[in-house]
């Protein structure tokens, strides 16, 4: 081997460790943080995911800390799916119009403008949510404007880039002949992307809605600041509700390392890193299957 | 030819990674300066903590920076929280807090002292619509424990009451909570990160109501008196109006060197009779009575 390329190879495979030792270090300690509202403060795993009583503050004498996140999973999970649900149909829409429909008009004007969404940063479409979204809703929909309504609108508009780029990707990325055929064969244009152009895309159209569900997940500024963060269950899209993720920023700074109440938070991250290994895992095994292979 | 391009390419990854390494590794300057002679100071000061007392601790460090050259003193917020655990556990020379250690669980209050720099007021807040002017402490329990949800109960406009909190963990939240309250457990309302949120929300949202501290009062939002005492200096430093809470900076032991003349420095006129005012909080100096943890009251 040559001395040029054994350096090469030295550098690039100690990048790499450094990528690997960083995941299994950060997986390691969260998990240790995570455990040990369990382990050493004996919280039950069931109480922890299906109690909605969340009192880490009440005292012994009151029946003790309480540590149920219910509320807040069920917040994450309703916010991010209504998020997902309003912007894949619109993202494909888009997909769609960029590479078959529009490809001129699609690559000069609407790609760029989509992917400038994703370089907005996530407090400043919180403030806009805060500054216009909410009003609006309180003064013309109805209830205070904080509400997972709010939440989920800001939410679709951060994700569609993700969903978008990704769908353009596989879409161009398919075969000439497939759209060739199919037009051959006497489809109409629409049909040609309904019946054989989409299918065939199909896991990229997968892998993205995932991706752009585990970001819905993952935001925490944005959403915090639009969705009012009252800790309980909510009984419509008007009313606030918590995520995960704007629980964990309100309470971490003002809470002691060790104490029972930041060690929830922890089980709080370790909470979401198991959701985002469980999107990972769809995507990597559960979506490779389907569309088409070259 | 070819094998040039790949081997920049991975230099500049290494280089990126080791960059990040680095990025990640600044923590580790702090504390020095402890014990070092006082003839001329000299050390790094770490003050971490509480975001509220973050302004003052900056603009008392910047000015004793000019006055003594040799001193690097570096403010960081992170909460009250984090204050607390950084100084205990050695990696903050100061914490600084917006409660008392003892009042944060997981916290050893026993090897910190306490140094109480200021005293911040806390005032109930209503949306300016509201023609309230005076609630009762029960009337404000009610209001905040659920058991009255429309202004009229309390005198006002036919509307309905919506809570503005701060956080679970805030220490502004824990000293209504205990001196407006009497302890009651709120029901549950919109929280909010921060007092300017909190403020922008009860200024925007009909029916709302709110507590924030006494620098953030602006036009834009009515404070309400409580039992009748408005939520003034002078009431405050008397003991009339209960609703306040020390800003303390904990040290672990007994500081020297140049942590102890910084804070000797924060209790001087200085610092009391300048920045503390200008930044709406109440100097300790100007205190005429004590508080101790569990809420007992002396004269000074």
């Amino acid at each position: 081997m040559k001395k040029s390329e054994l350096l090469g190879k030295c550098l690039t495979t100690g990048a790499a460790l450094i990528a690997i030792v960083s995941t299994i270090t950060i997986v390691v300690f969260i998990s240790m943080k995570g455990l040990s509202t369990f382990i050493n403060y004996g919280v039950s795993i069931k109480e922890f995911l299906f109690s909605v009583e969340w009192l880490p503050d009440r005292l012994p004498e009151e029946g003790g800390p309480q540590v149920g996140v219910l509320a807040f999973i069920f917040g994450s999970i309703s916010v991010s799916m209504l998020a997902v649900l309003l912007s894949a149909p619109l993202s494909i829409t888009c997909a769609v119009f960029i590479v078959e429909v529009a490809p001129f008009w699609g690559q000069r004007f609407l790609q760029p403008a989509i992917e400038l969404l994703a370089g907005i940063p996530s407090v400043v479409y919180g403030y806009i949510g805060l500054s216009v979204l909410v009003p609006f809703i309180r003064d013309n929909i109805g209830g205070l404007g904080f509400s997972v309504l709010a939440g989920f609108l800001v939410l679709s508009l951060m994700i569609l880039p993700t969903i978008v780029s990704i769908l353009t990707d596989s879409l161009r990325s398919l075969p000439r002949e497939y759209k060739e055929a199919a037009l051959a064969l006497g489809s109409t244009r629409w049909q040609a992307i309904r019946l054989v152009l989409l299918p065939a895309a199909r896991s990229g159209l997968i892998t993205g809605i995932v991706l752009g569900l585990a970001r819905a997940f993952g935001e925490a500024l944005a959403v915090q600041m639009v969705i009012g963060n009252t800790r309980k269950i909510p009984a419509s899209i008007l009313e606030p509700v918590t995520t995960l993720t704007s629980a964990i920023t309100m309470d971490m700074g003002n809470t002691p390392m060790g104490s029972l109440w930041n060690s929830a938070l922890w089980s709080m991250g370790l909470l979401l890193l198991i959701m985002s290994f469980f999107f990972i895992l769809v995507v990597r095994y559960g979506v490779s299957k389907g569309g088409i292979t070259r | 030819m070819l094998k040039k391009p790949k081997i920049m390419v991975a230099a500049l990854l290494c280089l990126a990674a080791v960059a990040a390494m680095a990025g990640c590794g600044g923590q580790d300057a702090k504390q020095g300066g402890e014990g070092d002679s006082a003839r001329q100071l000299s050390g790094n000061i770490t003050v971490v903590g509480s975001t509220a007392m973050q302004p003052l601790a900056e603009q008392a460090a910047t000015q004793f920076m000019a006055r003594n050259p040799n001193v690097r003193i570096v403010v960081q917020g992170g909460g009250s929280g984090t204050g607390l655990t950084q100084v205990s556990q050695g990696a903050a020379d100061i914490g600084n807090s917006d409660i008392f250690a003892e009042e944060k669980n997981g916290i050893d209050a026993t090897q910190l002292t306490d140094h109480q720099i200021c005293v911040v007021g806390m005032v109930v807040v209503v949306n300016p619509s509201i023609a309230v002017d005076n609630l009762t402490r029960q009337q404000l329990v009610d209001i905040f424990t659920g058991k009255i949800t429309n202004w009229k109960s309390v005198g006002g406009p036919d509307q309905k009451i919506v809570l503005v909190n701060r956080p679970k963990a805030s220490g502004t939240r824990a000293t209504f909570k205990k001196y407006a309250l009497g302890g009651a457990e709120e029901a549950a309302g919109i929280e909010e990160d921060s007092s300017g949120t909190v403020r922008k929300i009860i200024k925007e949202t009909p029916g709302a109501i709110g507590y924030l501290a006494l620098s953030y009062l602006d036009g834009s939002i009515k404070a309400v008196n409580l039992d009748g005492v408005a939520p003034t200096k002078e009431n405050i430093t008397t003991g009339k109006y209960p609703v306040w809470a020390y800003m303390h900076s904990y040290t672990k032991g007994k500081p020297g060197g140049a942590v102890d003349a910084f804070l000797q420095y924060m209790m001087s006129d200085d610092v009391q009779k300048t920045i503390v005012p200008q930044l709406g909080y109440i100097p300790e100096t100007e205190m005429k009575i004590v508080r101790d943890v569990s809420g007992n009251i002396k004269n000074k």
